[in-house]
């Protein structure tokens, strides 16, 4: 009994796992691409670059990501921007890793020893270079532990747009809970299904990390 | 103390009257100093006389608040920032003096992320715009002749200090610059490890390389160089050639200097 609902149940769950993925790799790359323009801007020694940069992380940081999304959706439309389920998930959730991964950057600029830049720019190499050569790969390593934590939580906060009329794993699952009558089973296989994301993931970045960091071994 | 000076030549580099302060604290006062081809000068000093600060205003790693500074003749164009400090006014100088002023750090400061090859072709191939072939080429010899050849595509981490430091003047010289600057190069190292990067730099002295270094080690600056400056709370106290300065010192502040670094 209990194995039939779960055999039924696993095709569209499995199926709706596909909007999950399709939602955390597209506002990831996103907001990956939007996030080294504010870290460095969070380091920028202009004042209105900086600001804006601290303002931008820290309303996305402070305020709730459901919050996000339903000013997007629910408010929007008022001021005669209606976007859409997906695409008000979508913008949310990107701009929403944007400021995290933002941080998390920053951190990782941080973290490059001031001697090497300070040998970079004794050597005659001009500010992006060694941005490009110096500061950014080296960045990229000290960034990645932090950052697979931001792709984990993204994968599971994928899980609001759900409130939003999507029909991501989560939605899929309310649905056939209630369709069903068997809670516990469908969100038991939905968490399964969740839980072998990350794993995956976590074990993908690990590996990561060890190849890019391998010379400080 | 221009007794090293020659007329008919200009000076490869020439700083007139250097002014530092750091917030209050005024570290040089007004200083001089020039070096000609083949000249290689010693600094010394006590720590928090000046003696970095003037190696780093050479190739304006530090900006000096007032003073002039002149590579091969060439004066440095400065200008007053927004906060009324000197700034280098032009980029393009900045890196052409760079390019001809290498500097050699206390705490080596190699790319980590690089291996021992790629630290020494990075700024070849990016700043001058050799080849990646031709500056392999030179950085092997380099290699060589700092007698590190076998740690060639080792990552620093797993190089001694003393390696290290053999490595980041390999990597000074892949520029090649006309002059060298040493801040404080063995300080850092362990004892048994000065040695090997001193015969390096004797070995430089020898090719009648453009020097400037700061440094602790008294024997050595007065075996390697052909002029030494004793700086003094941000002034030149004493200067002159190694064997009177360091042997027989005028100022009592030099004498009391020599006694405690024996």
């Amino acid at each position: 009994m209990i194995l039939d609902l779960i055999c039924e149940s696993l095709p569209p769950l499995l199926a709706s796992s596909i909007l999950t993925i399709h939602l955390t790799c597209i506002s990831l790359a996103i907001g990956a691409f939007l996030s080294l323009p504010l870290g460095l801007g969070r380091l920028s020694k202009n004042r209105w670059i900086a600001g804006f940069c601290f303002a931008y992380v820290y309303y996305f940081r402070g305020t709730p990501l459901l919050v996000q999304i339903f000013l997007i959706y629910y408010g929007l439309p008022q001021i005669g921007l209606t976007l859409g389920a997906y695409m008000s998930a979508l913008i949310s959730l990107s701009l929403n890793t944007a400021a995290y991964t933002a941080e998390i950057i920053r951190g990782g600029i941080q973290a490059v020893a001031a001697g090497e830049i300070e040998s970079a720019h004794a050597m005659g190499m001009t500010r992006s270079q060694v941005l490009c050569r110096i500061i950014l790969p080296q960045m990229v390593g000290f960034a990645l532990p932090a950052y697979g934590n931001e792709i984990i939580l993204q994968i599971k906060a994928t899980s609001l747009a759900s409130t939003i009329t999507l029909m991501d794993l989560t939605g899929m699952a309310r649905t056939l809970a209630a369709e069903t009558y068997a809670p516990l089973e469908i969100f038991s296989v939905a968490g399964i299904i969740y839980l072998a994301m990350v794993i995956t993931t976590s074990k993908l970045v690990a590996w990561m990390e060890r190849r890019w960091t391998a010379y400080r071994r | 103390m221009d007794d090293h000076s020659r007329t008919n030549e200009a000076p490869q580099v020439e700083m007139r009257d250097i002014r530092k302060r750091f917030g209050t604290n005024e570290v040089l006062k007004g200083v001089s100093l020039q070096a000609y081809n083949h000249d290689v000068i010693s600094i010394i000093g006590s720590s928090g006389s000046g003696k970095s600060t003037l190696l780093r205003c050479i190739n304006l790693l530090e900006t000096p608040d007032e003073g002039s500074i002149l590579i091969n003749n060439e004066t440095i164009k400065l200008k007053r920032g927004k906060d009324g400090r000197l700034v280098p006014a032009e980029r393009a100088q900045v890196i052409r003096v760079r390019t001809n002023v290498s500097m050699v750090f206390q705490n080596f400061n190699l790319w980590s992320h690089m291996t021992v090859l790629q630290n020494l072709i990075e700024a070849p191939i990016r700043v001058l715009k050799r080849s990646r072939h031709e500056a392999i080429e030179h950085a092997e010899l380099l290699l060589q002749k700092v007698g590190i050849s076998e740690k060639r595509d080792e990552y620093p981490a797993n190089l001694s200090g003393g390696q290290q430091q053999r490595v980041a003047i390999a990597r000074a010289l892949a520029m090649m610059p006309q002059v060298l600057l040493l801040d404080e190069i063995t300080s850092a190292l362990d004892p048994e490890l000065v040695g090997e990067v001193l015969s390096v730099i004797h070995t430089l002295a020898k090719e009648g390389r453009t020097m400037i270094i700061v440094t602790h080690e008294m024997k050595f600056a007065r075996e390697v160089s052909n002029w030494v400056i004793f700086l003094d709370e941000g002034v030149v106290c004493e200067a002159g050639a190694p064997r009177e300065i360091l042997e027989s010192p005028k100022t009592d502040r030099l004498q009391t200097f020599l006694s405690a670094s024996i």
